[in-house]
């Protein structure tokens, strides 16, 4: 089956320096695959490019097996970003935010907003202040905005940090529903999300893959030293 | 005290300047915005050489007394000079075009150190929704929209108190080109000390009162 979306030998070089050293992988439609690796990886970098917000140095990005420019990337993928941003409005209207410059019917809107809002369960936060709201309902919020422009690939990056348990589970229960009809690739250093959520594993570390998997053989047979390293918490950039 | 009668009363020669003033410098902002906020825009969101050279220059210029400007336009547009031939000296125009030169880099400057001051990241996240790069600056203008209002505001008072456009440019001819700062100078030069006192006054109150609304309308948003 064709990935939904793939890289093939990304590189991506920084002045000199390498975040990214021959990176290929692939997500498929349906499928949760998770990145994970020490900070500073290239994980981020690696969500960018995909998202078509960052350009890779060589290498390429495939939609369905074609190459795809930036435009295309951007038509195709969303990435909730790491950093809680919310724009200067309510909540509905940051969720709505997609859909309103996508000109979208103003009937389909309110019921779009409403469904998003309802998988990360801030039902009746329409009207609030998205700024005013706790770091994990606007992290719901960035999910919920993702989720409604309703893209083919979604992209999280560290979707759950510091967070606690209770809007960790949300978001979780959020990514597993979406995941069904979309190809979702996440960064995460919490590696027991990565194996609750994830069909694919991906180990990066230095701007290299060096061990990808499905979970139970990644975690039962990890064949990389780097990847047993990190496991136990002794791997260091 | 007869400062104050001649406003309470509605004193014509008070009303007739202070609306002039108000048109005059209003529009001479109104007209910089025009250019000024395109610049900013390109000077806090684009790279290109040369960048911090020019952001230098708008910040140097804020500083320009207005004479030296006032003088500079007065050859232009004198008879004689390259723009003579449009007859706009001694106008109503000419001060405003001097005046929306005069707040150029005041709009520029201001308005792009608050377009800086939003997150770059937000021009990502509008464009992962999917927005164009002309949507991506609607947003960015909006986040920095108390800022650049702020520059505006400052813009216009400093249109609005100005001497040396004013008296340069427009010839403090009464009814037509004569604003509030030409009448205080040429009233207080004459003695009538009353009516110079009025004038400072409006002036006063008028540049005063316009931050105190933009702050308070600020403060009020959620």
């Amino acid at each position: 089956m064709t990935p939904q979306i793939e890289t093939a030998e990304v590189t991506k070089d920084y002045d000199g320096l390498c975040a990214l050293d021959h990176v290929s992988i692939a997500a498929q439609l349906g499928q949760t695959t998770s990145i994970v690796g020490v900070n500073g990886a290239g994980k981020t970098t690696l969500l960018k490019i995909l998202a078509g917000l960052d350009f890779p140095t060589s290498g390429m990005v495939l939609l369905q097996g074609q190459e795809a420019n930036s435009d295309q990337l951007r038509t195709h993928c969303t990435l909730v970003f790491q950093r809680n941003m919310m724009f200067g409005s309510s909540v509905y209207d940051n969720v709505a935010y997609g859909l309103k410059i996508k000109q979208s019917s103003s009937v389909d809107v309110p019921e779009k907003v409403r469904s998003a809002l309802a998988l990360v369960n801030l039902q009746g936060f329409d009207r609030r202040n998205a700024r005013k709201l706790s770091s994990g309902e606007q992290r719901r919020v960035s999910i919920a905005r993702a989720l409604a422009v309703d893209r083919d690939v979604l992209l999280l990056d560290e979707p759950t940090a510091n967070l606690d348990p209770a809007n960790t589970i949300i978001i979780e229960r959020a990514i597993k529903e979406c995941a069904q009809s979309r190809a979702v690739v996440l960064s995460t250093h919490d590696l027991l999300q990565a194996r609750r959520l994830s069909d694919r594993m991906i180990h990066l570390y230095r701007g290299r893959v060096v061990e990808e998997a499905e979970p139970h053989r990644f975690f039962a047979k990890p064949q990389h030293e780097a990847t047993r390293l990190f496991m136990n918490g002794e791997l260091y950039f | 005290m007869r400062g104050i009668n001649l406003i309470l009363t509605g004193n014509p020669e008070v009303l007739t300047i202070t609306a002039l003033s108000l048109v005059v410098s209003g529009s001479a902002t109104i007209l910089s915005c025009a250019w000024s906020i395109p610049i900013s825009l390109g000077l806090s969101l684009r790279s290109f050489h040369g960048k911090r050279i020019a952001k230098g220059l708008f910040n140097a210029l804020i500083g320009v007394p207005t004479v030296a400007l006032g003088l500079f336009l007065y050859l232009l547009l004198s008879r004689t000079g390259p723009l003579g031939y449009f007859q706009l000296l001694y106008t109503p125009s000419a001060i405003m075009i001097g005046q929306s030169i005069l707040v150029t880099p005041i709009v520029v400057s201001f308005s792009a150190s608050a377009l800086e001051s939003v997150d770059p990241e937000l021009r990502n996240l509008a464009r992962t929704l999917g927005a164009s790069d002309l949507q991506t600056y609607q947003i960015i203008i909006k986040e920095a929209f108390w800022g650049v209002t702020l520059a505006v505001i400052a813009a216009f008072n400093r249109a609005f108190a100005e001497l040396g456009i004013a008296m340069m440019l427009g010839g403090n001819i009464r009814s037509v080109t004569r604003v509030l700062t030409t009448a205080i100078a040429l009233e207080t030069s004459r003695g009538d000390i009353a009516l110079s006192v009025a004038l400072t006054l409006v002036l006063l109150v008028v540049t005063m009162s316009v931050s105190i609304a933009i702050n308070l309308a600020r403060k009020s948003t959620p």
